[in-house]
């Protein structure tokens, strides 16, 4: 994880093994989020606009406790808020941190047309690099989350990079640092999912949430930020989180097939053209006869 | 069959016999959609392939080719339609292209002498037209779509993954449309190109390869005398 970049394999000219090297197995970096234990202080917001260094700017209120509609260039991390009424008439008020969930699949990355610009670390992490980004939107169209944001200014889109900066220096992201109840935990992926069935399991047996489970899609080979949710049958109550999510099939299709049929039928075409003109020859035009064939 | 040498000492004795195929507007706009297209060509197949992108390099970088591929995808979208004003009537597909249609093999083996006449374009310049017209519409449609990504809501974006296939399919086959033309036009059929430049033809070549538009020139100049 962290100490990939300062963790030392091989050593030259130095007797026997370097001191250390193999300890370390686990890279990959997980966030666990437990929404049961959120009370949308919103502290990971600030949190995440104060180390990002954005401006903030207008918002809508559209009579919610939510900042604004959905997490916007500028503003990677948003807490989602739902008034959800439950079968016994009681309410709950359900909120989700929402930020990029950085897929060990991710779809954005795979519909970016532009070299390099985006680019997923050893450690999981899925992060953008600016300066690469040409613009197209296409990691919109790839995300399943909703995730990639375009900036108009820019013309360049940008999202939460899980704090790549202050991981690579071994320090945890800024909305962990945050938050005073302790809902956000940063580790291993192992760690997290381990504490994430534990607290889910303790919902389950001892604060009567029957379906609390742990959110993890398998449809994008996991994600590298898990819930915890009282009901994870139904997330989408969860401000819309989506309950089996892909990249979507048509993005698919599209650097997949398409792209092999695509570049296949522009080659056969420019060799049946060359051996067309080998073969033949060009068209050249005729003599008209004398008596035009046809009119008097 | 003649000689290459006699056909050219052939066509260079009719030279005070030309025939205006194409107007000066005509063929302006013709260029004017043929360089937009070559813009969106090298452009789009950036977009399409990482083999491709270094293309983008050529028009200034991808981010500069992203911010203008949809605009000449208007003026491309513009010239096209101006093409069908100007065009519509003589590109109608009628019962002698059909006819011509079913020997097109004579065609692509050079054995022109063995095809029905043809008016001022011939059945497969048409289809080209045609197709042309029908994929601009949808290339325009979707392209559309994406081009303000940030605009469509999320309840939307089903409109994106659609709009996305179209797109590349769609400019795949005027890919398929465009060489075929290009080659036909500018290495098949000699004096094609030269036509498209300076407007004219020789009365060989349209007797050639469009006798019943010849046929119809000469008897409307006939009938002017
Ligand atoms: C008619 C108006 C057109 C508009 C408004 C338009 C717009 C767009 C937009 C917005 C995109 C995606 C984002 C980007 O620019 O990177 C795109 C991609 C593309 N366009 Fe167009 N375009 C048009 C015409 C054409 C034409 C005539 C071609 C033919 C070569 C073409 C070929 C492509 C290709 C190959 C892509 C990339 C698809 C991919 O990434 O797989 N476009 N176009
Ligand atoms: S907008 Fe930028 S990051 Fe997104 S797909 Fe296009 S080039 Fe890649
Ligand atoms: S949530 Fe979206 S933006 Fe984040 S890694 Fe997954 S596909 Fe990419």
């Amino acid at each position: 994880m962290s100490q990939a970049v300062t963790e030392i394999v091989r050593i030259s000219g130095h007797a026997g093994p370097a001191p250390g090297a193999g300890l370390n197995r686990e890279f990959h970096v997980c966030k666990l989020v437990d929404t049961t234990t959120c009370i949308g202080c919103k502290a990971c917001e600030v949190a995440c606009l104060e180390w990002n260094g954005y401006p903030f700017t207008e918002t809508t209120f559209d009579n919610t406790y939510q900042t604004m509609p959905e997490t916007a260039w500028n503003y990677w991390n948003l807490i989602k808020f739902n008034e959800h009424e439950r079968e016994d008439g009681s309410t709950m008020l359900l909120m989700r941190k929402d930020q990029c969930m950085h897929c060990e699949d991710p779809g954005c990355l795979a519909a970016c047309p532009a070299d390099g610009a985006i680019v997923q670390y050893a450690n999981g992490i899925v992060d953008f690099q600016e300066a690469h980004c040409i613009g197209c939107g296409y990691c919109i169209t790839g995300c399943p989350f909703n995730i990639p944001k375009f900036s108009p200014a820019a013309h360049k889109v940008f999202k939460c990079t899980l704090c790549s900066d202050r991981v690579t220096q071994g320090l945890e992201p800024a909305c962990i640092k945050a938050c005073p109840t302790g809902c956000l935990h940063f580790g291993t992926k192992p760690e997290m999912k381990e504490l994430a069935e534990t607290r889910a399991k303790q919902l389950r047996e001892h604060s009567g949430f029957a379906d609390a489970g742990v959110y993890d899609p398998p449809g994008v080979g996991g994600t590298h930020v898990i819930y915890v949710l009282h009901d994870a049958k139904n997330p989408e109550l969860y401000g819309g989180l989506p309950k089996d999510p892909h990249v979507p099939i048509s993005v698919r299709l599209w650097k997949g097939p398409l792209k092999w049929i695509g570049n296949l039928a522009l080659l056969g075409g420019l060799v049946g053209m060359a051996f067309h003109y080998m073969r033949y020859g060009p068209k050249k035009e005729q003599e008209i006869p004398a008596d035009d064939g046809r009119r008097p | 069959m003649r000689s290459n040498v006699a056909s050219r000492s052939a066509s260079a004795s009719h030279e005070d016999d030309m025939i205006l195929r194409y107007t000066l507007g005509e063929r302006l706009n013709h260029w004017f959609g043929a360089l937009t297209y070559a813009y969106l060509l090298i452009t789009g197949l950036a977009f399409w392939s990482p083999y491709f992108f270094w293309l983008a390099a050529l028009v200034g970088g991808g981010s500069t080719a992203r911010f203008w591929h949809p605009w000449f995808g208007l003026a491309f979208s513009a010239s096209l339609f101006w093409m069908f004003k100007d065009w519509r009537q003589d590109m109608r597909v009628d019962n002698s292209d059909r006819a011509w249609g079913r020997v097109i093999s004579n065609y692509i083996r050079n054995e022109d002498d063995k095809l029905p006449p043809t008016t001022r374009f011939n059945y497969g310049q048409k289809l080209f037209f045609w197709g042309m017209c029908y994929s601009v519409i949808l290339l325009l449609l979707s392209g559309v779509a994406l081009w303000y990504t940030e605009a469509l809501p999320w309840s939307l974006r089903y409109v994106r993954y659609t709009a996305i296939l179209i797109h590349a399919s769609v400019a795949f086959i005027t890919i398929g449309l465009f060489l075929i033309h290009v080659y036909m036009s500018a290495i098949l059929e000699k004096g094609s190109l030269a036509s498209m430049i300076h407007g004219k033809v020789t009365a060989a070549w349209a007797w050639t390869f469009h006798r019943i538009w010849y046929d119809d020139l000469r008897g409307a100049s006939r009938s002017k005398q």
